[in-house]
Protein backbone atom coordinates (compact mmCIF):
# COMPACT_ATOMS: atom_id res chain seq x y z
CA UNK A 1 0.00 0.00 0.00
CA UNK A 2 2.98 2.96 0.56
CA UNK A 3 4.30 1.45 -2.91
CA UNK A 4 0.46 2.26 -3.93
CA UNK A 5 0.23 5.70 -2.09
CA UNK A 6 3.76 6.75 -2.78
CA UNK A 7 3.66 6.14 -7.08
CA UNK A 8 -0.43 7.73 -6.78
CA UNK A 9 1.36 11.35 -4.90
CA UNK A 10 3.83 10.77 -8.19
CA UNK A 11 1.36 10.54 -10.47
CA UNK A 12 -0.97 13.85 -8.73
CA UNK A 13 2.08 15.51 -8.71
CA UNK A 14 2.09 15.56 -12.66
CA UNK A 15 -1.43 15.77 -13.12
CA UNK A 16 -1.01 19.05 -10.86
CA UNK A 17 1.79 20.09 -13.29
CA UNK A 18 0.28 19.56 -16.38
CA UNK A 19 -3.34 21.24 -14.49
CA UNK A 20 -0.80 24.54 -13.91
CA UNK A 21 0.28 24.31 -17.44
CA UNK A 22 -2.86 24.37 -19.13
CA UNK A 23 -4.17 27.33 -16.92
CA UNK A 24 -1.09 29.10 -18.27
CA UNK A 25 -1.98 28.15 -21.95
CA UNK A 26 -5.64 29.31 -21.32
CA UNK A 27 -4.57 32.48 -19.89
CA UNK A 28 -1.63 33.51 -22.17
CA UNK A 29 -2.94 31.85 -25.34
CA UNK A 30 -6.13 33.61 -24.99
CA UNK A 31 -4.95 37.86 -25.26
CA UNK A 32 -3.10 40.34 -23.70
CA UNK A 33 -3.83 40.52 -19.99
CA UNK A 34 -2.11 44.43 -19.69
CA UNK A 35 -4.88 45.28 -22.12
CA UNK A 36 -7.64 43.49 -21.05
CA UNK A 37 -6.73 44.76 -17.27
CA UNK A 38 -6.67 48.74 -18.38
CA UNK A 39 -9.14 50.97 -19.15
CA UNK A 40 -9.94 51.44 -23.11
CA UNK A 41 -8.50 54.94 -23.16
CA UNK A 42 -5.05 54.33 -21.52
CA UNK A 43 -1.53 55.21 -23.16
CA UNK A 44 0.95 53.09 -25.12
CA UNK A 45 3.37 53.75 -22.17
CA UNK A 46 0.81 52.83 -19.61
CA UNK A 47 0.37 49.76 -21.30
CA UNK A 48 3.73 49.14 -21.75
CA UNK A 49 4.83 49.82 -18.09
CA UNK A 50 2.01 47.15 -16.97
CA UNK A 51 3.39 44.42 -19.18
CA UNK A 52 6.98 45.28 -17.66
CA UNK A 53 5.37 45.13 -14.44
CA UNK A 54 3.89 42.03 -15.28
CA UNK A 55 6.85 40.25 -17.01
CA UNK A 56 4.73 39.97 -20.10
CA UNK A 57 7.68 41.80 -21.85
CA UNK A 58 9.79 38.45 -21.30
CA UNK A 59 9.97 35.23 -23.78
CA UNK A 60 7.64 32.99 -23.08
CA UNK A 61 9.29 30.04 -21.51
CA UNK A 62 10.71 32.78 -18.50
CA UNK A 63 7.25 33.60 -18.14
CA UNK A 64 6.40 30.12 -17.79
CA UNK A 65 9.06 29.53 -15.52
CA UNK A 66 7.48 32.39 -13.26
CA UNK A 67 4.37 31.39 -13.11
CA UNK A 68 5.34 28.07 -11.77
CA UNK A 69 7.45 29.61 -9.61
CA UNK A 70 4.14 32.17 -8.54
CA UNK A 71 2.20 28.86 -8.22
CA UNK A 72 4.24 27.02 -6.05
CA UNK A 73 4.88 29.90 -3.56
CA UNK A 74 1.18 31.24 -3.51
CA UNK A 75 1.82 34.47 -4.75
CA UNK A 76 -0.66 35.52 -8.01
CA UNK A 77 -0.18 39.19 -7.09
CA UNK A 78 -2.64 41.72 -5.54
CA UNK A 79 -6.35 42.08 -6.16
CA UNK A 80 -7.03 45.81 -7.69
CA UNK A 81 -10.27 45.66 -6.91
CA UNK A 82 -9.56 44.69 -2.85
CA UNK A 83 -6.27 45.91 -2.62
CA UNK A 84 -4.78 42.66 -1.14
CA UNK A 85 -2.83 39.78 -2.23
CA UNK A 86 -5.39 37.67 -4.50
CA UNK A 87 -4.31 34.07 -3.15
CA UNK A 88 -5.44 34.60 0.39
CA UNK A 89 -8.80 36.12 -0.56
CA UNK A 90 -9.62 33.12 -2.26
CA UNK A 91 -8.55 30.54 0.19
CA UNK A 92 -10.67 32.68 2.46
CA UNK A 93 -13.84 31.32 0.09
CA UNK A 94 -12.95 27.81 -0.25
CA UNK A 95 -14.47 26.50 3.18
CA UNK A 96 -17.81 27.74 1.26
CA UNK A 97 -17.16 26.00 -2.16
CA UNK A 98 -16.07 22.70 -0.39
CA UNK A 99 -19.18 22.64 2.10
CA UNK A 100 -21.82 23.25 -1.26
CA UNK A 101 -20.07 20.60 -3.03
CA UNK A 102 -19.82 18.80 -0.20
CA UNK A 103 -23.44 18.95 0.65
CA UNK A 104 -24.37 18.17 -2.81
CA UNK A 105 -22.17 15.26 -3.22
CA UNK A 106 -23.92 13.52 -0.40
CA UNK A 107 -27.15 14.08 -1.38
CA UNK A 108 -26.52 13.13 -5.05
CA UNK A 109 -25.58 9.93 -3.36
CA UNK A 110 -28.10 9.69 -1.06
CA UNK A 111 -30.37 9.89 -3.61
CA UNK A 112 -28.43 7.90 -6.54
CA UNK A 113 -27.31 5.01 -4.70
CA UNK A 114 -30.46 3.58 -3.33
CA UNK A 115 -32.51 4.49 -6.75
CA UNK A 116 -29.67 2.67 -8.99
CA UNK A 117 -29.93 -0.44 -6.86
CA UNK A 118 -33.39 -0.87 -6.67
CA UNK A 119 -33.78 -0.06 -10.51
CA UNK A 120 -30.81 -2.96 -10.98
CA UNK A 121 -32.85 -5.04 -8.50
CA UNK A 122 -35.82 -4.88 -10.41
CA UNK A 123 -34.70 -4.33 -13.60
CA UNK A 124 -37.76 -3.54 -16.15
CA UNK A 125 -40.02 -2.74 -13.68
CA UNK A 126 -41.79 0.49 -12.91
CA UNK A 127 -39.32 1.76 -10.51
CA UNK A 128 -36.86 0.71 -12.86
CA UNK A 129 -38.01 2.98 -15.79
CA UNK A 130 -39.01 5.67 -13.35
CA UNK A 131 -35.77 5.88 -11.94
CA UNK A 132 -34.14 6.12 -15.83
CA UNK A 133 -36.21 8.33 -16.40
CA UNK A 134 -35.22 10.79 -13.73
CA UNK A 135 -31.70 10.17 -14.71
CA UNK A 136 -32.20 11.04 -18.29
CA UNK A 137 -34.48 14.02 -17.41
CA UNK A 138 -31.75 14.89 -14.93
CA UNK A 139 -28.72 15.11 -17.21
CA UNK A 140 -30.65 16.99 -19.82
CA UNK A 141 -31.87 20.26 -17.29
CA UNK A 142 -29.27 22.77 -16.81
CA UNK A 143 -27.83 23.53 -13.42
CA UNK A 144 -28.95 27.44 -13.22
CA UNK A 145 -32.46 26.98 -14.92
CA UNK A 146 -32.88 23.88 -12.23
CA UNK A 147 -31.68 26.78 -9.58
CA UNK A 148 -33.91 29.83 -10.97
CA UNK A 149 -36.66 27.38 -10.79
CA UNK A 150 -36.26 26.30 -7.35
CA UNK A 151 -36.37 30.02 -6.26
CA UNK A 152 -39.68 30.84 -8.03
CA UNK A 153 -41.37 27.46 -6.67
CA UNK A 154 -40.03 27.12 -3.37
CA UNK A 155 -39.01 30.58 -2.07
CA UNK A 156 -41.16 32.93 -3.69
CA UNK A 157 -44.42 30.27 -3.99
CA UNK A 158 -44.23 28.74 -1.18
CA UNK A 159 -41.96 30.99 1.00
CA UNK A 160 -40.62 27.59 2.39
CA UNK A 161 -36.74 28.70 2.54
CA UNK A 162 -34.78 31.63 1.93
CA UNK A 163 -33.35 32.74 -1.51
CA UNK A 164 -29.97 33.38 -1.51
CA UNK A 165 -26.82 33.80 0.70
CA UNK A 166 -24.72 31.27 2.93
CA UNK A 167 -25.19 30.31 7.00
CA UNK A 168 -27.29 27.19 8.11
CA UNK A 169 -29.31 24.74 7.05
CA UNK A 170 -31.76 26.64 5.31
CA UNK A 171 -29.69 28.01 2.88
CA UNK A 172 -27.80 25.42 2.03
CA UNK A 173 -30.56 23.13 1.16
CA UNK A 174 -31.42 24.84 -1.94
CA UNK A 175 -28.34 25.60 -3.60
CA UNK A 176 -27.24 21.62 -2.90
CA UNK A 177 -30.18 20.15 -4.87
CA UNK A 178 -29.32 22.28 -7.73
CA UNK A 179 -26.02 21.15 -7.84
CA UNK A 180 -26.23 17.43 -6.51
CA UNK A 181 -29.44 16.69 -9.16
CA UNK A 182 -27.25 16.68 -12.22
CA UNK A 183 -24.72 14.65 -9.95
CA UNK A 184 -27.11 11.97 -9.06
CA UNK A 185 -28.87 11.45 -12.97
CA UNK A 186 -25.36 10.32 -13.86
CA UNK A 187 -24.72 8.61 -10.68
CA UNK A 188 -27.66 6.70 -10.44
CA UNK A 189 -27.28 5.30 -13.97
CA UNK A 190 -23.70 4.02 -13.80
CA UNK A 191 -24.71 2.61 -9.91
CA UNK A 192 -27.71 0.71 -11.86
CA UNK A 193 -24.92 -0.87 -14.74
CA UNK A 194 -22.26 -1.79 -11.99
CA UNK A 195 -24.92 -3.33 -10.22
CA UNK A 196 -26.14 -5.21 -13.39
CA UNK A 197 -22.65 -6.42 -14.23
CA UNK A 198 -21.65 -7.79 -11.14
CA UNK A 199 -25.28 -9.71 -10.59
CA UNK A 200 -24.06 -11.13 -13.71
CA UNK A 201 -20.86 -13.12 -12.52
CA UNK A 202 -20.06 -16.40 -10.82
CA UNK A 203 -19.85 -15.69 -6.99
CA UNK A 204 -22.95 -13.85 -6.74
CA UNK A 205 -24.63 -16.81 -8.42
CA UNK A 206 -22.70 -18.88 -5.61
CA UNK A 207 -24.12 -16.41 -3.28
CA UNK A 208 -27.25 -16.74 -4.11
CA UNK A 209 -27.36 -20.63 -4.49
CA UNK A 210 -25.79 -21.13 -0.92
CA UNK A 211 -29.47 -19.76 -0.36
CA UNK A 212 -28.40 -16.44 1.18
CA UNK A 213 -31.23 -13.71 1.26
CA UNK A 214 -31.74 -11.50 -1.47
CA UNK A 215 -30.27 -8.49 0.37
CA UNK A 216 -27.02 -10.24 1.81
CA UNK A 217 -26.54 -10.78 -1.69
CA UNK A 218 -26.74 -7.18 -3.09
CA UNK A 219 -25.74 -5.36 -0.26
CA UNK A 220 -22.68 -7.61 0.91
CA UNK A 221 -21.68 -9.25 -2.06
CA UNK A 222 -22.72 -7.21 -5.11
CA UNK A 223 -22.56 -3.66 -4.14
CA UNK A 224 -18.75 -3.61 -3.26
CA UNK A 225 -17.55 -4.65 -6.06
CA UNK A 226 -19.97 -2.62 -8.30
CA UNK A 227 -18.06 0.61 -6.10
CA UNK A 228 -14.96 0.56 -7.92
CA UNK A 229 -16.58 1.95 -11.12
CA UNK A 230 -18.60 4.26 -9.06
CA UNK A 231 -15.98 5.67 -6.94
CA UNK A 232 -14.37 6.35 -9.71
CA UNK A 233 -17.15 8.93 -11.38
CA UNK A 234 -17.50 10.20 -8.45
CA UNK A 235 -13.89 11.81 -9.02
CA UNK A 236 -14.20 12.37 -12.46
CA UNK A 237 -17.39 14.22 -11.93
CA UNK A 238 -16.19 16.39 -9.29
CA UNK A 239 -14.61 18.73 -11.71
CA UNK A 240 -17.86 18.97 -13.22
CA UNK A 241 -19.17 19.31 -9.60
CA UNK A 242 -16.68 21.89 -8.75
CA UNK A 243 -17.35 23.99 -12.18
CA UNK A 244 -21.55 23.60 -11.20
CA UNK A 245 -20.58 25.24 -7.90
CA UNK A 246 -19.41 28.38 -10.33
CA UNK A 247 -22.71 28.59 -11.44
CA UNK A 248 -24.72 27.67 -8.61
CA UNK A 249 -22.76 29.83 -6.17
CA UNK A 250 -23.76 32.58 -8.52
CA UNK A 251 -27.43 31.78 -8.92
CA UNK A 252 -27.60 31.77 -4.67
CA UNK A 253 -25.02 34.70 -4.08
CA UNK A 254 -23.15 32.16 -1.73
CA UNK A 255 -19.89 33.36 -1.09
CA UNK A 256 -17.49 31.14 -2.75
CA UNK A 257 -14.53 30.81 -4.72
CA UNK A 258 -16.46 30.28 -8.14
CA UNK A 259 -18.90 33.58 -7.55
CA UNK A 260 -15.91 35.19 -6.71
CA UNK A 261 -13.56 34.09 -9.74
CA UNK A 262 -16.97 35.10 -11.90
CA UNK A 263 -17.21 38.62 -10.78
CA UNK A 264 -13.33 39.27 -10.94
CA UNK A 265 -13.76 38.98 -14.61
CA UNK A 266 -16.12 41.54 -14.79
CA UNK A 267 -13.81 44.03 -13.05
CA UNK A 268 -11.22 43.13 -15.11
CA UNK A 269 -9.39 41.54 -11.35
CA UNK A 270 -7.13 39.17 -13.34
CA UNK A 271 -4.80 38.07 -10.25
CA UNK A 272 -7.51 36.81 -8.28
CA UNK A 273 -9.31 35.08 -11.29
CA UNK A 274 -5.66 33.33 -12.22
CA UNK A 275 -5.40 32.11 -8.39
CA UNK A 276 -9.47 31.60 -8.42
CA UNK A 277 -9.40 29.40 -11.27
CA UNK A 278 -5.96 27.94 -9.86
CA UNK A 279 -7.32 26.91 -6.25
CA UNK A 280 -10.07 25.21 -7.86
CA UNK A 281 -8.05 23.41 -10.08
CA UNK A 282 -5.72 21.88 -7.52
CA UNK A 283 -9.02 21.12 -5.60
CA UNK A 284 -9.64 18.71 -8.19
CA UNK A 285 -6.37 17.38 -8.36
CA UNK A 286 -5.94 16.63 -4.08
CA UNK A 287 -9.63 15.27 -4.56
CA UNK A 288 -8.82 12.73 -7.37
CA UNK A 289 -5.94 11.78 -5.09
CA UNK A 290 -8.10 10.81 -2.46
CA UNK A 291 -10.55 8.95 -4.94
CA UNK A 292 -7.13 6.69 -6.04
CA UNK A 293 -6.18 6.06 -2.54
CA UNK A 294 -9.78 4.49 -1.93
CA UNK A 295 -9.61 2.51 -4.46
CA UNK A 296 -6.16 1.08 -3.57
CA UNK A 297 -8.46 0.37 -0.07
CA UNK A 298 -11.40 -1.35 -1.65
CA UNK A 299 -9.94 -3.32 -4.64
CA UNK A 300 -6.29 -4.87 -3.39
CA UNK A 301 -5.68 -6.20 -7.25
CA UNK A 302 -5.49 -2.65 -8.35
CA UNK A 303 -2.69 -1.73 -5.73
CA UNK A 304 -0.27 -4.25 -7.56
CA UNK A 305 -1.34 -3.18 -11.00
CA UNK B 1 -25.78 7.48 -21.69
CA UNK B 2 -22.86 6.45 -20.29
CA UNK B 3 -23.74 3.10 -19.73
CA UNK B 4 -25.86 0.93 -21.28
CA UNK B 5 -23.05 0.52 -23.47
CA UNK B 6 -22.19 -2.73 -21.54
CA UNK B 7 -24.84 -4.19 -21.58
CA UNK B 8 -25.71 -4.09 -25.23
CA UNK B 9 -25.45 -7.37 -26.91
CA UNK B 10 -23.63 -7.59 -30.23
CA UNK B 11 -26.79 -7.97 -32.22
CA UNK B 12 -25.92 -7.78 -35.59
CA UNK B 13 -28.47 -4.75 -37.35
CA UNK B 14 -30.23 -4.31 -40.03
CA UNK B 15 -29.31 -0.80 -41.58
CA UNK B 16 -31.92 -0.29 -43.96
CA UNK B 17 -34.48 0.88 -42.07
CA UNK B 18 -34.21 3.55 -39.37
CA UNK B 19 -35.50 2.15 -36.03
CA UNK B 20 -37.93 4.09 -33.57
CA UNK B 21 -35.62 4.71 -31.11
CA UNK B 22 -33.86 6.75 -33.72
CA UNK B 23 -37.00 8.53 -35.30
CA UNK B 24 -38.59 9.32 -32.55
CA UNK B 25 -35.94 11.70 -30.82
CA UNK B 26 -35.01 12.72 -34.16
CA UNK B 27 -38.59 14.75 -34.38
CA UNK B 28 -37.94 17.12 -32.03
CA UNK B 29 -34.57 17.93 -32.92
CA UNK B 30 -35.11 18.22 -36.74
CA UNK B 31 -38.31 20.68 -35.65
CA UNK B 32 -36.16 22.63 -33.24
CA UNK B 33 -33.20 23.17 -36.04
CA UNK B 34 -36.22 23.76 -38.76
CA UNK B 35 -37.86 26.66 -36.39
CA UNK B 36 -34.04 27.93 -36.15
CA UNK B 37 -33.37 28.43 -39.69
CA UNK B 38 -36.63 29.46 -40.24
CA UNK B 39 -36.72 32.38 -37.47
CA UNK B 40 -36.91 35.89 -39.71
CA UNK B 41 -40.51 34.31 -41.16
CA UNK B 42 -41.62 31.75 -37.86
CA UNK B 43 -40.95 34.36 -35.37
CA UNK B 44 -44.50 36.00 -34.64
CA UNK B 45 -42.70 39.85 -33.74
CA UNK B 46 -39.02 40.80 -33.80
CA UNK B 47 -36.94 39.51 -31.01
CA UNK B 48 -35.25 42.68 -30.51
CA UNK B 49 -37.44 45.14 -30.63
CA UNK B 50 -39.97 46.11 -27.65
CA UNK B 51 -43.28 47.47 -26.93
CA UNK B 52 -42.51 48.80 -23.88
CA UNK B 53 -46.42 49.22 -23.48
CA UNK B 54 -46.73 45.64 -23.07
CA UNK B 55 -43.84 44.95 -20.72
CA UNK B 56 -44.33 41.69 -18.70
CA UNK B 57 -47.13 40.32 -20.30
CA UNK B 58 -47.90 37.10 -18.91
CA UNK B 59 -48.89 33.95 -21.58
CA UNK B 60 -51.83 33.43 -23.52
CA UNK B 61 -53.77 31.42 -21.05
CA UNK B 62 -53.74 33.53 -17.92
CA UNK B 63 -56.17 36.84 -17.60
CA UNK B 64 -53.89 39.61 -18.93
CA UNK B 65 -52.40 37.41 -21.95
CA UNK B 66 -52.90 37.51 -25.49
CA UNK B 67 -52.54 35.52 -27.93
CA UNK B 68 -50.83 37.74 -30.18
CA UNK B 69 -47.99 37.32 -27.73
CA UNK B 70 -48.41 33.49 -26.64
CA UNK B 71 -45.64 33.01 -24.21
CA UNK B 72 -45.78 36.89 -22.72
CA UNK B 73 -43.67 39.76 -22.90
CA UNK B 74 -40.17 40.24 -21.55
CA UNK B 75 -39.28 43.07 -19.11
CA UNK B 76 -38.50 45.55 -22.33
CA UNK B 77 -41.76 44.45 -23.80
CA UNK B 78 -40.34 41.73 -26.40
CA UNK B 79 -42.32 38.98 -27.37
CA UNK B 80 -40.95 35.29 -25.47
CA UNK B 81 -41.87 33.08 -27.94
CA UNK B 82 -40.20 35.28 -31.01
CA UNK B 83 -36.60 35.65 -28.60
CA UNK B 84 -37.06 31.49 -28.07
CA UNK B 85 -37.24 30.81 -31.98
CA UNK B 86 -34.32 33.35 -32.49
CA UNK B 87 -32.74 32.24 -29.37
CA UNK B 88 -32.40 28.63 -30.76
CA UNK B 89 -30.92 29.97 -34.05
CA UNK B 90 -27.84 31.50 -32.07
CA UNK B 91 -27.50 28.58 -29.49
CA UNK B 92 -28.08 25.69 -32.09
CA UNK B 93 -25.63 27.19 -34.45
CA UNK B 94 -22.62 27.97 -31.87
CA UNK B 95 -23.38 24.22 -30.52
CA UNK B 96 -22.99 22.63 -34.36
CA UNK B 97 -20.08 24.62 -35.28
CA UNK B 98 -18.35 24.38 -32.47
CA UNK B 99 -19.08 20.27 -32.06
CA UNK B 100 -18.01 20.36 -35.95
CA UNK B 101 -14.91 22.64 -35.50
CA UNK B 102 -13.92 19.63 -31.53
CA UNK B 103 -14.78 16.68 -33.79
CA UNK B 104 -12.76 17.31 -36.67
CA UNK B 105 -9.86 18.78 -34.84
CA UNK B 106 -10.40 15.92 -32.31
CA UNK B 107 -10.67 12.82 -34.36
CA UNK B 108 -7.75 13.72 -37.16
CA UNK B 109 -5.61 14.05 -33.86
CA UNK B 110 -6.60 11.16 -32.28
CA UNK B 111 -6.49 9.13 -35.59
CA UNK B 112 -3.01 10.21 -36.35
CA UNK B 113 -1.75 9.46 -32.86
CA UNK B 114 -3.33 6.13 -32.94
CA UNK B 115 -1.67 5.22 -35.97
CA UNK B 116 1.72 6.28 -34.95
CA UNK B 117 1.80 5.95 -31.26
CA UNK B 118 5.04 6.97 -30.50
CA UNK B 119 6.59 10.11 -27.56
CA UNK B 120 4.00 12.48 -29.45
CA UNK B 121 1.07 10.44 -28.63
CA UNK B 122 2.01 9.39 -24.85
CA UNK B 123 2.10 13.16 -24.24
CA UNK B 124 -1.24 13.74 -26.21
CA UNK B 125 -2.79 11.22 -23.49
CA UNK B 126 -1.48 12.41 -20.93
CA UNK B 127 -2.99 15.98 -21.88
CA UNK B 128 -6.22 14.77 -22.80
CA UNK B 129 -6.31 12.66 -19.21
CA UNK B 130 -5.63 16.26 -17.63
CA UNK B 131 -8.52 17.89 -19.79
CA UNK B 132 -10.77 15.55 -19.95
CA UNK B 133 -10.87 15.56 -15.82
CA UNK B 134 -10.42 19.43 -15.64
CA UNK B 135 -13.68 21.71 -14.65
CA UNK B 136 -14.59 22.90 -17.95
CA UNK B 137 -15.91 25.94 -16.56
CA UNK B 138 -12.92 27.29 -14.77
CA UNK B 139 -11.10 26.92 -18.55
CA UNK B 140 -13.62 29.28 -19.98
CA UNK B 141 -13.31 31.57 -17.36
CA UNK B 142 -9.60 31.62 -17.75
CA UNK B 143 -10.07 32.30 -21.14
CA UNK B 144 -12.66 34.57 -21.56
CA UNK B 145 -11.30 36.56 -18.49
CA UNK B 146 -8.56 37.68 -21.41
CA UNK B 147 -10.01 37.32 -24.56
CA UNK B 148 -13.51 38.96 -23.20
CA UNK B 149 -16.55 37.75 -24.20
CA UNK B 150 -17.71 37.09 -27.79
CA UNK B 151 -19.19 34.62 -29.96
CA UNK B 152 -15.73 33.13 -31.85
CA UNK B 153 -14.42 32.94 -28.58
CA UNK B 154 -17.55 31.13 -27.13
CA UNK B 155 -17.37 28.67 -30.09
CA UNK B 156 -13.72 28.30 -29.80
CA UNK B 157 -14.25 27.80 -26.02
CA UNK B 158 -16.30 25.21 -26.49
CA UNK B 159 -14.40 23.39 -29.35
CA UNK B 160 -11.52 23.13 -27.28
CA UNK B 161 -14.10 21.53 -24.55
CA UNK B 162 -15.04 19.18 -27.28
CA UNK B 163 -12.39 17.85 -29.49
CA UNK B 164 -10.66 15.81 -26.56
CA UNK B 165 -13.30 13.38 -26.07
CA UNK B 166 -12.87 12.60 -29.91
CA UNK B 167 -9.36 12.32 -29.62
CA UNK B 168 -9.36 10.14 -27.14
CA UNK B 169 -11.81 7.44 -28.56
CA UNK B 170 -10.53 8.17 -32.11
CA UNK B 171 -7.22 7.33 -31.13
CA UNK B 172 -8.00 4.06 -28.49
CA UNK B 173 -9.96 2.49 -31.52
CA UNK B 174 -7.17 3.16 -33.91
CA UNK B 175 -4.74 1.61 -31.59
CA UNK B 176 -6.60 -2.12 -32.45
CA UNK B 177 -7.89 -1.31 -35.63
CA UNK B 178 -4.07 -1.06 -37.05
CA UNK B 179 -2.98 -4.36 -35.93
CA UNK B 180 -6.42 -6.03 -37.63
CA UNK B 181 -4.85 -7.80 -40.39
CA UNK B 182 -6.71 -6.03 -43.56
CA UNK B 183 -4.98 -2.90 -42.22
CA UNK B 184 -1.93 -5.11 -41.68
CA UNK B 185 -2.50 -6.36 -45.50
CA UNK B 186 -2.80 -3.00 -46.93
CA UNK B 187 0.30 -2.32 -45.75
CA UNK B 188 1.99 -5.28 -46.58
CA UNK B 189 0.33 -4.57 -50.38
CA UNK B 190 1.93 -1.38 -50.03
CA UNK B 191 -0.25 1.11 -49.49
CA UNK B 192 0.59 4.92 -48.29
CA UNK B 193 -0.35 5.81 -44.72
CA UNK B 194 -2.46 8.42 -46.03
CA UNK B 195 -4.56 6.08 -47.54
CA UNK B 196 -4.63 3.86 -45.19
CA UNK B 197 -5.98 6.05 -43.02
CA UNK B 198 -8.79 7.40 -45.50
CA UNK B 199 -9.53 4.44 -46.84
CA UNK B 200 -9.44 1.73 -43.70
CA UNK B 201 -9.18 3.31 -40.68
CA UNK B 202 -11.75 6.57 -41.06
CA UNK B 203 -14.64 4.20 -42.37
CA UNK B 204 -14.64 2.27 -39.36
CA UNK B 205 -14.51 4.54 -36.69
CA UNK B 206 -17.31 7.34 -38.27
CA UNK B 207 -20.02 5.85 -36.78
CA UNK B 208 -18.24 6.27 -33.22
CA UNK B 209 -17.47 10.04 -34.22
CA UNK B 210 -20.98 10.57 -35.26
CA UNK B 211 -22.92 9.12 -32.07
CA UNK B 212 -20.16 11.42 -29.97
CA UNK B 213 -20.40 14.51 -31.92
CA UNK B 214 -24.52 13.82 -31.23
CA UNK B 215 -23.88 13.78 -27.34
CA UNK B 216 -21.69 16.89 -27.89
CA UNK B 217 -24.37 18.70 -29.37
CA UNK B 218 -26.38 18.46 -25.88
CA UNK B 219 -23.49 18.81 -24.14
CA UNK B 220 -22.40 21.81 -25.93
CA UNK B 221 -26.23 23.45 -25.84
CA UNK B 222 -25.83 23.23 -22.31
CA UNK B 223 -22.38 24.65 -21.70
CA UNK B 224 -23.33 27.68 -24.04
CA UNK B 225 -25.86 28.33 -22.12
CA UNK B 226 -24.19 28.00 -18.90
CA UNK B 227 -21.58 30.45 -20.39
CA UNK B 228 -24.21 32.78 -21.47
CA UNK B 229 -26.04 32.92 -18.34
CA UNK B 230 -22.83 34.22 -16.44
CA UNK B 231 -22.28 36.75 -18.33
CA UNK B 232 -19.27 34.99 -20.13
CA UNK B 233 -20.57 33.58 -23.41
CA UNK B 234 -23.23 35.51 -26.14
CA UNK B 235 -23.82 38.88 -25.32
CA UNK B 236 -27.83 41.18 -25.09
CA UNK B 237 -29.43 41.88 -27.11
CA UNK B 238 -28.64 38.73 -29.19
CA UNK B 239 -30.99 36.27 -28.48
CA UNK B 240 -29.62 33.26 -26.61
CA UNK B 241 -31.56 30.53 -24.45
CA UNK B 242 -28.80 31.16 -21.62
CA UNK B 243 -28.47 35.19 -21.81
CA UNK B 244 -31.91 35.16 -21.50
CA UNK B 245 -32.06 33.47 -18.57
CA UNK B 246 -29.62 35.65 -17.23
CA UNK B 247 -31.37 38.61 -17.36
CA UNK B 248 -35.06 36.94 -16.43
CA UNK B 249 -33.84 35.70 -13.45
CA UNK B 250 -33.17 38.99 -12.25
CA UNK B 251 -37.37 39.01 -12.18
CA UNK B 252 -38.63 35.76 -11.69
CA UNK B 253 -40.92 37.26 -8.92
CA UNK B 254 -42.73 39.54 -11.39
CA UNK B 255 -42.85 37.39 -14.81
CA UNK B 256 -42.18 33.38 -14.54
CA UNK B 257 -42.86 32.98 -18.07
CA UNK B 258 -39.36 34.81 -19.32
CA UNK B 259 -37.11 32.29 -17.29
CA UNK B 260 -39.31 29.36 -17.53
CA UNK B 261 -39.34 29.53 -21.03
CA UNK B 262 -35.57 29.31 -22.30
CA UNK B 263 -35.17 26.90 -20.04
CA UNK B 264 -37.68 24.26 -21.19
CA UNK B 265 -36.10 24.74 -24.49
CA UNK B 266 -32.92 23.87 -23.33
CA UNK B 267 -34.12 20.75 -21.34
CA UNK B 268 -36.28 19.49 -24.42
CA UNK B 269 -33.90 19.88 -27.03
CA UNK B 270 -31.12 18.10 -25.29
CA UNK B 271 -33.00 15.48 -24.22
CA UNK B 272 -34.06 14.94 -27.25
CA UNK B 273 -30.43 14.91 -28.86
CA UNK B 274 -29.20 12.77 -25.66
CA UNK B 275 -31.87 9.97 -26.54
CA UNK B 276 -31.38 10.36 -30.38
CA UNK B 277 -27.72 9.50 -29.46
CA UNK B 278 -28.55 6.77 -27.48
CA UNK B 279 -30.73 5.45 -30.42
CA UNK B 280 -27.76 6.17 -32.72
CA UNK B 281 -25.30 3.96 -30.54
CA UNK B 282 -27.68 1.35 -30.08
CA UNK B 283 -28.37 1.31 -33.81
CA UNK B 284 -24.76 1.95 -35.62
CA UNK B 285 -23.67 -0.22 -32.30
CA UNK B 286 -19.97 1.37 -31.58
CA UNK B 287 -20.00 -0.07 -27.85
CA UNK B 288 -17.39 2.24 -26.41
CA UNK B 289 -18.64 5.39 -26.85
CA UNK B 290 -20.41 7.26 -23.56
CA UNK B 291 -22.28 10.35 -23.04
CA UNK B 292 -20.11 12.04 -21.37
CA UNK B 293 -17.45 12.27 -24.13
CA UNK B 294 -15.00 9.80 -21.90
Amino acid sequence: MLQYTLRKLLHTGLVALGVVTLVFIALRASGDPAATMLPGDASVEELGALRRQLGLDRPVWLQYVQFLGAAVTGDFGTSFRHQQPALPLVLERLPATLELAGAALLLALALALPLGILAAVHRGRLIDVAAMAFAVVGQATPYFWMGIMLILIVSVELGWLPTSGRGGLERLILPAITLGTHFAASLARLTRTSMLEVFGQQFVTTARAKGLSEWSVVLAHTLKNAAVPVITLIGLQFGTLLGGAVVTETIFAWPGVGRLAVQSVFVRDYPVVQAGVFVLALTFVAINLLVDLLYGVLDPRIRRE
Amino acid sequence: MSDAVVLVAAVPTRRRRLPLTVVLPAIPVVLAVLLAALAPWVAPQSPTSGNLALRLKPPAWQEAGSAERLLGTDLLGRDVLSRLIWGARVSLLIALVATLIGAVVGSVIGLVAGFYRGTADTILTKLVDVQLAFPFVLLAIAVVAVAGPSVPVLIVVLAIGAWVGHARIVRGLVLSLRERDYVQAALALGAGTPRILVRHLVPEVLSTIIVLATFDVGRIIILESTLSFLGLGVQPPTPSWGSDLRDAAVYVRQAWWTSAFPGLAIMAVVLAINLLGDGLRDWLDPRTVRGDGR
